[in-house]
């Protein structure tokens, strides 16, 4: 393998683990936003909840790393279900500014929760031995957990995929995303429907962030630190669509693993760049529908 | 044609497959009470919203006294003599009748962009604004909120602030829409006042007001005009009765 | 029957000076001489009210909801900082000025083309810029001085005669006045015709189109004039500190702005005075004795702001003023 292959390869395998990272945890938020119109800045707590209570349950109680993300994810999943009805729910019909200062308040207050519980410092995580170590394909070796990431990733995105576009609860998603009215005036419960994807998209987080602990690391700041990061990826995608999500995901995390691998000063700025040119270009993102 | 003010040639628009309006030919007479009715769905809003600029279409041109505004926004179109009232109030709900009639005079009078003298100090912004709400006997309230007011007053103000552009085509949008017929009198009564020089296009679908009011009928149906004329000759049209039979006949 | 008299003296009415807003300036005077010892504090608390009335303009009377404003504020400080360290410029008003004007014009070209977008496209627009330009100034570092700041900022005595001092008073009084001036403008801006279509079209844009509002003309404006007065919060922060960092121009900076002006209430520009006090004191003093305590109340604040005391401070007031009028009726 020449240098130079080796590093384009690296950095594209890289990137596409930490994007398969991004779409889980944005996905959710990708649907609901893009259901309700509801301009959530919180949806990382999520994510960062379900890295905590993974890490805890691995920690305190034993339980091995697949069923403590599933635990996790589950947990999560439910919890998410009061914080959208007694809190989110009220401001639907409000303007974007409530809706945004509402989630940045909720996370300020959760990551000041998990810093007085946790402690500020970063948590360690022990991945299972089997995800460990390398793993050679043939052609050359790649990291064992970050092929397990890539593969749980397109394993999860071909799942949400099918489940949207197939079935008969996304087929009403998708109708009630597209015009909310008339998905109202079919009979769909939207209300029902919205809850159902709220916790899904939750619990997906968490199923997310208890899988990037290992990766992107987990401190109470996660949810601050990577707010930006979830609303770009859903912006850029398009809201309400699994696909631009995907594909936001997979442009967003090459570019960003790159451009910091490429240039470690200055890195950070690219994928800034390339979502303003994308938004500039198509406001509703790459697949989103409402310009 | 000099008495015509406002003109749709092959009309068109498309949202994908979805035909909203099919070449549709219009055309308004300077002075006219032309009414726009049809079934539900027809596309009549969707017909004002081309002629006002909300909405592009995909093909055909609208003049204006002879000019082509088909490119033109809507600000520009508004300030070229269109305007419009919605099928649903677009009022400033938060704030008091008079500023509500204000903010469209004073955005005729062309000062609305004058950043470094009191709104106070045009008096003749507020003086205007009385006037036209007296007209209405909206006076008593002008220094009450919208939202403070029944539905059928702010309708009125809907039309007022129309109005307070000095618009030379009117565009009214199911001024009745809303409003339980007991008090419909009242915008009957107001579309009825409306000085000769504005010419007036009216979607309703109360028959009452519209036969009251118009001189000049377009039947819309499907998004393409079905027929037009005389309001007798509608009236006694075959098809727009079986148009309108799976409606509920106000007539 | 409303007479057209009684009609008239309603616009008048709000735009009169009342009794009540001399007392902001009376306690920012009288706090120089009851709390001389917090001098520098308070050019800061000044320095950030004049950032909050920047952002009113835009969010709270034209209903523009930007995440970015701090890119102006830092494009002030990095103008007026920059002159000082690069070029030995050393007269502190005209590099204010230069300030303001610098981020006027950066403000007026992304505004034209920031605004001809909406929600939450334009809200992930304004963050983005603002982080492009904080990471612009950091890859430049040579210019900007990069993750550790600009040095060697330093400005001559004020008109030649007001020293800078240890204890902050110079600058007190230098932003007191700046604050002044340019609270006169705003107050005048927003009682204007050209402030009242601002509220028209927060209120309702389509109606706005519809009576033939050039929208976008008058939004790119304000956000230009809020992008030159944020400019002069940052040139007034870079003087009074002689030291820049990328700080100013960071999504927090944007974000903790925005939370100031919620706070205070929006939209009433009092508001910015009341926010930026209450939010800063509280910060001094809590923040110091628990960080995630003073982080989890700011967070808490928000939340209950936002679902039962929407008007912030003022609102309250406002309410408790009504209460108390009936109660003594």
């Amino acid at each position: 393998m020449s240098q130079l292959s080796n590093i384009i390869i690296s950095i594209i395998f890289d990137g596409l683990a930490y994007a398969m990272i991004l779409f889980i945890i944005s996905v959710g938020l990708s649907v609901t936003m893009g259901l309700m119109g509801f301009v959530n800045l919180a949806h990382g707590v999520f994510a960062m909840a379900g890295g905590y209570f993974v890490t805890s349950l691995m920690s305190v109680a034993g339980v091995p790393f697949i069923p403590a993300l599933l635990i996790a994810a589950a947990g999560v999943a439910v919890v998410s279900l009061p914080f959208e009805r007694f809190l989110y729910a009220p401001l639907y019909k409000a303007g974007e500014l409530d809706q945004v200062l509402l989630s940045i308040g909720l996370v300020f207050m959760a990551s000041a929760s998990f810093t007085y519980v946790f402690g500020p410092d970063p948590v360690p995580i022990k991945v299972p031995d089997s995800l460990r170590g390398q793993v050679d394909l043939g052609f050359r070796s790649f990291p064992a957990y970050r092929l397990f990431m890539v593969a749980v990733g397109l394993s999860m995105a071909a799942g949400i995929w099918y489940g949207f576009e197939k079935t008969l609860i996304g087929a009403r998603v998708r109708a009630a995303v597209d015009n909310r009215m008339m998905a109202q005036s079919v009979g769909i419960d939207v209300d029902r429907l919205f809850r159902f994807t709220f916790a899904l998209g939750s619990g997906l987080a968490a199923l997310g962030g208890g899988l990037a602990v290992d990766i992107l690391g987990l401190s109470p700041s996660f949810a601050i630190q990577y707010l930006v990061l979830f609303l770009i990826v859903v912006a850029v995608g398009g809201l309400g669509t699994i696909k631009g999500t995907f594909v936001a995901a997979l442009v967003l995390g090459v570019i960003d693993n790159g451009g910091k691998y490429l240039w470690p000063e200055g890195g950070a700025f690219f994928i800034y760049a390339v979502t303003i040119v994308i938004l500039l270009l198509k406001p509703a993102g790459l697949y989103g529908r409402h310009g | 044609m000099s008495d015509s003010v406002l003109q749709a040639v092959g009309l068109c628009k498309n949202f994908g497959a979805l035909e909203v309006a099919h070449n549709i030919d219009f055309t308004l007479k300077r002075g006219a009470r032309h009414a726009l009715i049809g079934p539900n769905g027809a596309g009549k809003t969707t017909f004002i919203n081309l002629i006002t600029g909300v909405l592009m279409p995909s093909s055909g041109q609208i003049i204006l006294n002879g000019q082509d505004i088909t490119g033109l926004g809507q600000a520009e179109r508004s300030r070229r003599g269109i305007a419009r009232t919605f099928q649903i109030n677009q009022l400033f709900r938060g704030l008091t009748v008079l500023e509500n009639v204000v903010l469209a005079i004073a955005e005729r009078q062309g000062i609305a962009s004058a950043m470094f003298r009191p709104l106070s100090s045009y008096s003749e912004v507020t003086d205007e604004a009385m006037e036209l709400l007296s007209n209405f006997d909206l006076n008593e309230d002008a220094l009450r909120r919208i939202d403070e007011l029944p539905y059928g007053r702010q309708r009125l103000v809907e039309i007022v602030i129309a109005l307070g552009q000095r618009p030379s085509v009117l565009l009214l949008d199911e001024p009745a829409a809303g409003i339980p017929s007991s008090e419909s009198q009242h915008i009957l009564d107001a579309a009825s006042a409306l000085s000769s020089d504005i010419t007036v296009l009216i979607i309703e679908h109360d028959m009452e007001i519209v036969f009251s009011i118009a001189d000049y009928i377009t039947v819309l149906v499907s998004g393409a005009v079905l027929t037009e004329g005389e309001p007798e000759a509608i009236a006694a049209d075959e098809r727009v009765r079986a148009v309108y039979l799976g409606e509920v006949d106000r007539g | 029957m409303i007479s057209d008299a009684e009609s008239r003296a309603y616009f008048s009415q709000r735009s009169r000076l009342k009794w009540w807003e001399a007392l902001p300036w009376a306690l920012s005077v009288a706090a120089f001489f009851v709390l001389p010892d917090y001098m520098a504090f308070g050019t800061q608390v000044l320095i950030t009210i004049i950032f909050a009335l920047s952002l009113d303009l835009v969010v709270g009377f034209a209903g523009v909801v930007t995440l970015g404003h701090a890119a102006y504020f830092g494009v002030g400080a990095y103008t007026a900082g920059m002159v000082s360290a690069h070029l030995g410029w050393t007269e502190p008003i005209s590099a204010l000025l230069l300030a303001g004007l610098v981020a006027a014009i950066v403000g007026f070209m992304s505004g034209a083309v920031l605004l001809r977008y909406h929600g939450l496209t334009l809200l992930m627009l304004t963050l983005a810029t603002a982080i492009c330009l904080q990471e612009f100034a950091n890859v430049n570092e040579d210019v900007t001085g990069g993750f550790d700041g600009l040095t060697g900022v330093s400005f001559a005595p004020l008109l030649g005669l007001f020293e800078y001092d240890l204890w902050g008073h110079t600058y007190y009084w230098y932003s007191m006045v700046v604050l002044f001036l340019v609270f006169v403008v705003v107050r005048i801006i927003v009682n204007s015709p050209f402030g009242m279509s601002l509220i028209g079209i927060r209120e309702n844009t389509a109606r706005m189109h519809a009576i033939g509002t050039p929208v976008y003309r008058r939004l790119v404006s304000v956000y230009g004039v809020s992008a030159g007065i944020a400019g002069l919060a940052g040139g007034l922060f870079a003087e009074s500190n002689a030291y820049v960092t990328l700080d100013v121009l960071s999504f927090s900076r944007s974000g903790t702005i925005l939370i100031i002006l919620i706070l205070g209430g929006v939209g009433r520009l009092y508001g910015a005075f009341a926010g930026a006090v209450v939010y800063l004191v509280l910060e001094d003093e809590l923040a110091k004795m628990s960080p995630e305590f003073w982080e989890f109340g700011v967070g808490l604040l928000l939340v209950l702001t936002v679902m039962f005391a929407r008007g912030g401070l003022l609102g309250i007031f406002d309410r408790l003023r009504k209460v108390f009028s009936r109660a003594a009726l």
